[in-house]
């Protein structure tokens, strides 16, 4: 009889809830919800208000409204960082971008049941381990790696090439690292391409360049906008690759931001360093969406 | 070589690799095609899906190249020449209109392409525009048109260029039948008006018939007819030319005599029919004779003179709007589908044509019948 009554119970707590769309929305999205205010809202939230304290001599917080943390931010030594990180980052695009299209387009063009398998070919050496792949470029680039030795065995150079602990080795990591994230929108944006629109630019008298810098490209433009986001956000952001691959010549960012928190000790400027790097992300992912926008 | 030949295919042959490249699962898409496309004729190479025409025709573009023979447009031999050093235009099936293009820009895309000033371009995509009757639509984009829309837009950007040829890949095969029966009419009078060479793929016979000054009908690979839509349909050679275009009635038959150019072909080993044949043919062949259901009329009497004559028993009657269909026994080996016009407004057929109690004879002229070669 108990158990009966609880299952009437229930069924009436079930339907209390079905008769209400606007509980049974909350009821659904509670879990994600609640993940989402406690562990990113709020952290975010407290990183925002410790961005305008102070740092105490102890590296304790000291709760006084100040804009110094982001005043701080134009020293030319954190601008040189910024610009530096920039650059990196621009250029790992950049070079993401060269050796990314060609790639996604010969993937995209292959026959249909062969697509995938090359695909999970392009995907297989990022199941290691980030740092285990971003070591193994220390071994390749550094002044007794493979590179300097194979050439100095053979004779070619006498003093090993400055290949480690700056920052081309960082583009070099990065660029390694990040590759897939721009073959991967590339190509889809590539696959979905109406190869008889080609067809009908070539009718129309352009030749192979001219159809791509008129038809192919533009129409791809998001694929490449979309890479340029997942590849350009993170580099601008990154941390171990050039902790492991820079050195202490080439700072980033990231690197900055890790010493104000775990070296340091200083919270406020850590924060307001975080997020000016927020807000510049923001920015570009706006006009990302302004460029989808226009192009679809 | 005659100097009014638009598009010579000479002896054309293309193969494509079969799956994985491999050589013994070759398909020959077009065998040994040869077609004389006069200038300024609308042209149409029809056939069922996978008989070779639109292959030809993108050999005729440039995306193809011919594995053996060669494609001559007016007299030069276009060789490994690409898409986009001839001077032919294609409208795709598709319409392969640029999405992201305005529909002026669409349309002045081969002028640009070829460096042609900004102002001419200007009043060239106007006059396209307009020559389609559409002459406000420059500012929209693709997605903004209509099906029947775009299809004038793609004929517009093809146009505009003033090709030797134009082609024309199944054009109107994504619109409604209302529309596409109106639009047969004006891709007519367009072609007349503007005199440029159309070759147009189509497995639509009737589209065919109605637009074609030539039609060359193909399978698998081959060309097996070419000619006006009257000799198509009048004189079929094939038997696949005259089942694919129109019904037919096929009667299997041995020759028995020929007398000028009347022969007569005995079917089912009783009946003797009679029919036109403009080549000579010996007693004791067999053949096929074909005779369209249209040709074919039930009376009450028999007909002498030039005419078949068969007494038949009426075995289906189907009403069908504007005709009514008979399915007749002409022996017991041998049926006829024959189609009447419904002249009369009456609700039962039945009242003029009798039942299957009813003597009946299947009449038909001695030149409505065809020999075919295979």
């Amino acid at each position: 009889m108990s158990a009966s009554t609880t299952t009437n119970e229930k069924r009436g707590l079930l339907n209390f809830i079905r008769r209400r769309p606007g509980l049974q929305t909350l009821v659904l999205i509670f879990p994600s919800l609640f993940w989402l205010v406690v562990f990113f809202a709020v952290p975010l939230l407290i990183v925002f208000v410790y961005s305008f304290l102070k740092r105490g001599p102890y590296g304790q917080i000291v709760w006084e409204f100040n804009l110094g943390n982001y005043a701080r931010f134009f020293d030319p030594l954190y601008l040189k960082i910024f610009a530096r990180s920039f650059k990196i980052a621009g250029l790992t695009t950049f070079f993401c971008f060269l050796f990314g299209y060609p790639m996604a387009y010969w993937l995209a063009t292959r026959p249909a049941k062969w697509r995938n398998t090359l695909l999970l070919v392009l995907m297989i050496p990022f199941w290691t381990n980030f740092l285990v792949r971003t070591y193994a470029w220390i071994l390749i680039l550094r002044d007794t790696g493979l590179i300097n030795n194979a050439l100095m065995s053979l004779g070619l150079i006498s003093q090993p090439l400055p290949l480690f602990g700056n920052d081309f080795a960082i583009i070099v990591g990065l660029v390694y690292g990040w590759f897939p994230d721009m073959v991967l929108p590339c190509y889809a944006a590539i696959e979905r391409l109406d190869f008889s629109l080609v067809e009908a630019a070539q009718d129309l008298y352009a030749n192979e360049a001219r159809s791509f810098l008129r038809v192919i490209f533009p129409l791809t433009l998001p694929g490449v906008v979309a890479g340029v986001m997942l590849v350009f956000i993170p580099s601008l952001g990154a941390y171990v690759t050039p902790d492991l691959l820079g050195g202490a010549k080439s700072v980033m960012i990231g690197n900055v931001i890790q010493s104000q928190f775990l070296t340091v000790r200083d919270y406020p400027f850590g924060s307001a360093f975080s997020f000016v790097l927020m807000a510049i992300m923001l920015v570009a992912t706006l006009i990302y969406f302004r460029v989808g926008a226009r192009t679809a | 070589m005659e100097r009014n030949i638009a598009v010579l295919v000479g002896e054309v042959t293309k193969r494509f690799p079969g799956p994985g490249g491999k050589l013994d699962a070759e398909v020959v898409a077009v065998d040994h095609v040869t077609l004389r496309i006069r200038d300024g004729e609308f042209f149409s190479l029809l056939g069922p899906s996978g008989c070779g025409k639109t292959t030809t025709l993108r050999m005729i573009a440039g995306f193809e190249h011919p594995t053996a023979g060669e494609i001559y447009i007016h007299g030069k031999p276009m060789g490994l020449t690409p898409p986009y050093q001839r001077n032919t235009n294609m409208v795709f099936q598709s319409y392969a209109l640029f999405p992201h293009m305005t529909v002026a820009r669409n349309v002045g895309f081969g002028l640009e392409m070829k460096k042609i000033p900004k102002s001419e371009i200007a009043r060239r995509v106007q006059e396209a525009l307009e020559m389609v009757r559409l002459p406000h639509f420059g500012p929209r984009k693709p997605n903004q048109l209509s099906g029947g829309q775009r299809q004038r837009i793609a004929l517009a950007r093809a146009l505009v260029n003033r090709p030797e040829v134009l082609l024309l890949d199944e054009p109107l095969g994504a619109l409604d039948l209302k529309l596409r029966k109106e639009m047969q009419i004006e891709l007519k009078t367009l072609q007349r008006e503007v005199g440029i060479t159309f070759v147009y793929v189509t497995h639509d016979q009737e589209e065919a018939l109605t637009m074609s000054d030539r039609i060359a009908v193909m399978h698998h690979g081959e060309v097996l007819q070419v000619g006006s839509p009257t000799e198509i349909y009048e004189r079929p050679t094939r038997r696949f030319v005259a089942d694919f275009i129109g019904d037919t009635n096929f009667l299997e038959g041995v020759v028995e005599q020929q007398q000028g150019d009347l022969v007569t072909v005995v079917v089912d080993g009783t009946l003797p029919v009679v029919t036109q044949s403009e080549q000579a043919v010996s007693p004791g062949t067999q053949v096929t004779v074909a005779v369209r259901p249209e040709k074919i009329r039930l009376l009450p009497n028999p007909s002498r003179g030039e005419y078949n004559s068969f007494p038949v028993q009426v075995k289906q009657v189907v009403y069908v709007g504007t005709d009514t269909r008979f399915r007749v026994r002409l022996s017991d080996n041998v049926t006829l589908a024959v189609r009447a016009q419904n002249l009369l407004s009456t609700a039962d057929p039945d009242a003029y044509y009798g039942d299957s109690n009813t003597e009946t004879y299947a009449v038909w002229l001695n030149d409505a019948g065809r020999i075919l070669l295979d």
